[in-house]
């Protein structure tokens, strides 16, 4: 009882933040099922749900009553919280204080049917909610499983359905899908039914044949098997090729700046998930690229006036030299300190760009503009569709080099310099030459993300480069996983192209960054894509039948 | 012959001298154990000769060379590696891993022929990870290469460590307290372990130990510190029987009788 009454009232002042904030507001404009339930409403629910669901995963006693009781509370102490908000919203004008506690959020919350009748309605919302997934808790885990996988993606097609719709537009009779599923805002009633059936019918599938399938791929004779990874390789470079004329100019836009982020990453991942060194200011070798390349092809300054392909060997050298260089004052530095010494390095960067002093040749607050964009031949990458593919063959050589050093002796020499700095030189590591190595590896990839993004933007402006970029590309590893390279381009795609994909997120960008962040701790601190090895711990329980086995083996 | 030489080895830590103008030689093929009641100087001498710590004073030399003034990954390459008092594996390296970053030294390849993969990259490769695996299965861990480390139980951790320590191919091997921690059976097993190195591999063992029965039943020479002098040494029998290591470890016979008729 206890448990559910602390959760529920965790949950509670949660939804209660969340609706004072003007998130509930600003959400309720997109609908995730027609005229049924807005994003907005989605959010209460969601955190309710889970608010049950946590009350009844901690209830100390097994019984179901107990754990159906506990969540139930939790619930209406929910509903109960955001009534209270009602009330005294009604009496009191809680707008000089909270901005967004408008008329509207009220009505919204009341469900558009006055004090009374509203409250009611949400002490139904808030019990019914969280007993719901109190009852999925005390469901089997197959059904479990699929009931929360299918739900999940009903709410993801509704979140993502600009991203769906532009897929599906152009194909003619498939378009007709569209019209089926949603047709202007949120999906149709019948679409998320029938959403739901398949979600629910293919995860049942998976669950309970999909460790078979995996088995009997696992014996197929090698020749097969290499078969299937050459097409299944072969069938993502399609993918990857056709992917901006699939999404069109908008979407192949966000495209582009994950894009930039997951080569971002993929640098400072080197640094912080191989090394261990936590670099702060890591912004600072994206902005060394992207003014090398300004600085030497803009006609605006026409020092050299170089095409792009002639700047970016200079952009990228200037990165590796540049890392090497802020490598050497802090290569005694460890941990905290190392990450307030690489802050200051990336500020100072920013601010020598934005000085007065260096105004003749960087272009002060003014920036640089014109700066061309690369071609090939007569092909100019103009567009973002065609920009992404320049970007693309950064990501893919940034990920192969990643990958090729990651399992090799200088990726384990990094780990081990990670893992335990002092043992790692006492087993014939050069400290200088490792910590050395990754600066300027990361460096590099960030001096040619910039690279491209200067050209891509055809101007620099020193407000591009702030701390924020530094400290978003450091959520997405760790939200991505730490060390893991398609734990990277997860991470930028859930922290860069999700809030691009939607707009109302703009505003609550940081708020949902540290949200999501406390959350991953919590839940999930190992990331999202892990590296293989740290899924290990996951499975810990599998290990005691290896350890006597083989304690057996050894006892001689 | 001796590998290495201590001579008038001084180490201090502000106002206390830890070690104390230590003489010590250790034999090629010995199993030499180093003991001392607690602060006596025995993991300061360790961390000087592996070069964590720099000697004020004096000089410690392997095969007549210089130790004094190299760094920790200087000394490696010539030949010395160790083991830590509390186990120092990387814990979220799996086992392997921690043994292939033993070999680190004795691999070349650079940054462009591990990203160009070039074919003598990928046959050092090849042989680092059987001659991981081979370091594995003689220390009886084979089967959990791929566990992470910190997963491992303590026995098998501390096993592990000497097959990271091995894989720097040393001639001279510091065994930091092997058997700390380990209940009689494991501790007996250590000590065969021991000297199935020594016997096997011909690596030298220079061991700090605690356990009297490990020091008297596999060392050939002992070393007693007490306050980073050396006060005896010689042979298991005759350090038992040596009134100075007695009173090192027990107190003065006239302190302890006083304290027990007083008690």
């Amino acid at each position: 009882m206890r448990q559910g009454i602390k959760i529920g009232l965790i949950g509670g002042i949660i939804e209660v933040l969340l609706a004072l904030v003007g998130m509930v507001e600003a959400f309720s404009q997109r609908y995730i099922i027609s005229d049924v339930i807005s994003m907005g409403q989605t959010l209460l629910l969601v955190v309710a749900m889970f608010t049950g669901y946590l009350a009844a995963k901690r209830t100390n006693r097994s019984e179901p009553l107990w754990v159906l009781a506990n969540s139930l509370i939790s619930g209406l102490i929910i509903g109960g919280l955001l009534s209270l908000l009602v009330i005294l919203g009604s009496m009191v004008r809680l707008r000089a204080v909270f901005i967004n506690a408008s008329p509207d959020l009220f009505k919204l919350l009341t469900f558009n049917q006055g004090i009374g009748t509203g409250i009611l309605l949400l002490l139904i919302f808030g019990t019914l909610s969280s007993s719901l997934s109190g009852l999925l808790f005390l469901s089997p885990s197959l059904l479990r499983g699929v009931l929360i996988r299918s739900l999940a993606g009903v709410a993801m097609a509704g979140l993502l359905q600009d991203l769906l719709r532009a897929i599906f537009a152009p194909w003619g009779p498939i378009a007709e899908i569209n019209q089926w599923f949603f047709p202007i805002n949120g999906l149709t009633v019948q679409g998320a039914v029938s959403l739901f059936i398949l979600i629910a019918a293919i995860s049942y599938f998976w669950r309970k044949s999909g460790s078979k399938m995996k088995t009997s791929l696992r014996r197929l004779p090698p020749t097969n098997q290499r078969v299937l990874r050459i097409t299944s390789s072969f069938l993502l470079a399609v993918i990857l090729l056709a992917l901006p004329q699939i999404l069109g100019l908008f979407l192949s836009e966000v495209l582009t700046i994950v894009g930039l982020f997951v080569l971002l990453g993929l640098g400072l991942n080197i640094v912080v998930g191989f090394a261990g060194l936590l670099d702060l200011g890591y912004v600072a070798f994206f902005a060394i690229g992207a003014y090398t390349v300004a600085v030497l092809t803009s006609p605006e300054l026409g020092f050299l006036n170089l095409s792009f392909w002639g700047a970016l060997p200079f952009a990228i050298v200037a990165g590796v030299v540049s890392g090497i260089l802020l490598g050497i004052p802090v290569l005694k530095m460890r941990g905290d300190y190392l990450a307030i010494a690489t802050l200051g390095f990336g500020e100072i960067i920013r601010i020598l760009v934005l000085s007065d002093f260096l105004r003749p040749w960087l272009g002060g607050a003014q920036g640089i503009a014109k700066i061309p964009r690369p071609s090939i031949g007569s092909v100019e990458f103009a567009t973002p569709q065609q920009i992404y593919y320049l970007i693309l063959a950064g990501c893919l050589l940034a990920g192969f080099i990643s990958w090729r050093l990651r399992d090799s002796r200088l990726g384990r020499a990094w780990m081990a310099v990670r893992e335990d700095e002092d043992v790692a030189q006492a087993m014939g590591i050069n400290l200088v030459a490792a910590k050395l190595l990754a600066f300027a590896t990361g460096a590099g990839f960030s001096a040619l993300s910039g690279a491209i993004f200067a050209s891509k933007l055809g101007s620099v402006y020193p407000h591009s480069f702030s701390v924020m970029i530094s400290i978003n590309i450091l959520c997405l590893i760790i939200v991505g996983g730490m060390g893991s390279i398609p734990g990277v381009i997860v991470g930028a795609i859930a922290l860069v192209g999700l809030p691009e994909l939607l707009r109302e997120f703009a505003e609550y960008r940081l708020l949902v960054y540290g949200a999501a962040l406390v959350a991953m701790m919590i839940l999930r601190p190992e990331g999202l894509w892990p590296e293989a090895k740290r899924r290990q711990e996951l499975h810990r329980e599998e290990a005691p039948e290896i350890e006597s086995a083989s304690g057996a083996a050894s006892g001689k | 012959m001796a590998i290495l030489t201590a001579r008038k080895a001084t180490k201090r830590f502000g106002g206390l001298v830890a070690l104390d103008e230590l003489d010590l030689e250790v034999r090629e093929h010995a199993i030499h154990s180093v003991i001392g009641p607690n602060g006596a100087g025995k993991t300061t001498f360790f961390n000087c000769v592996t070069g964590f710590y720099r000697p004020e004073a004096g000089e410690i030399l392997l095969d007549g060379h210089s130790l004094v003034g190299l760094l920790p990954d200087q000394i490696v390459r010539l030949g010395i590696s160790r083991t830590y008092q509390n186990i120092r594996l990387f814990p979220n390296l799996t086992a392997k891993e921690n043994v292939l970053v033993g070999l680190h030294s004795h691999l070349r390849a650079g940054f462009v022929g591990i990203v160009l993969g070039w074919p003598a990259t990928r046959q050092e490769e090849k042989e680092a990870s059987e001659e991981a695996q081979n370091l594995l299965r003689f220390v009886n861990l084979s089967a959990k290469d791929d566990f992470l480390a910190k997963n491992l139980p303590y026995g098998d951790q501390r096993r592990l460590e000497i097959a990271r320590a091995l894989a720097n191919r040393p001639k001279l091997l510091l065994l930091d307290e092997p058997t700390a921690g380990m209940n009689p059976r494991e501790t007996q097993e250590m000590m065969d372990f021991i000297r199935h190195l020594r016997d096997e591999l011909g690596i030298t063992i220079l061991l700090i130990e605690h356990q009297m029965k490990v020091v008297m039943g596999i060392s050939e020479t002992v070393t007693v510190l007490d306050y980073g002098e050396k006060i005896a040494e010689g042979t298991p029998a005759e350090i038992q029987n040596n009134p100075q290591v007695i009173e090192a470890y027990l107190g003065r016979r006239s302190e302890v009788q006083a304290r027990s008729a007083s008690g």
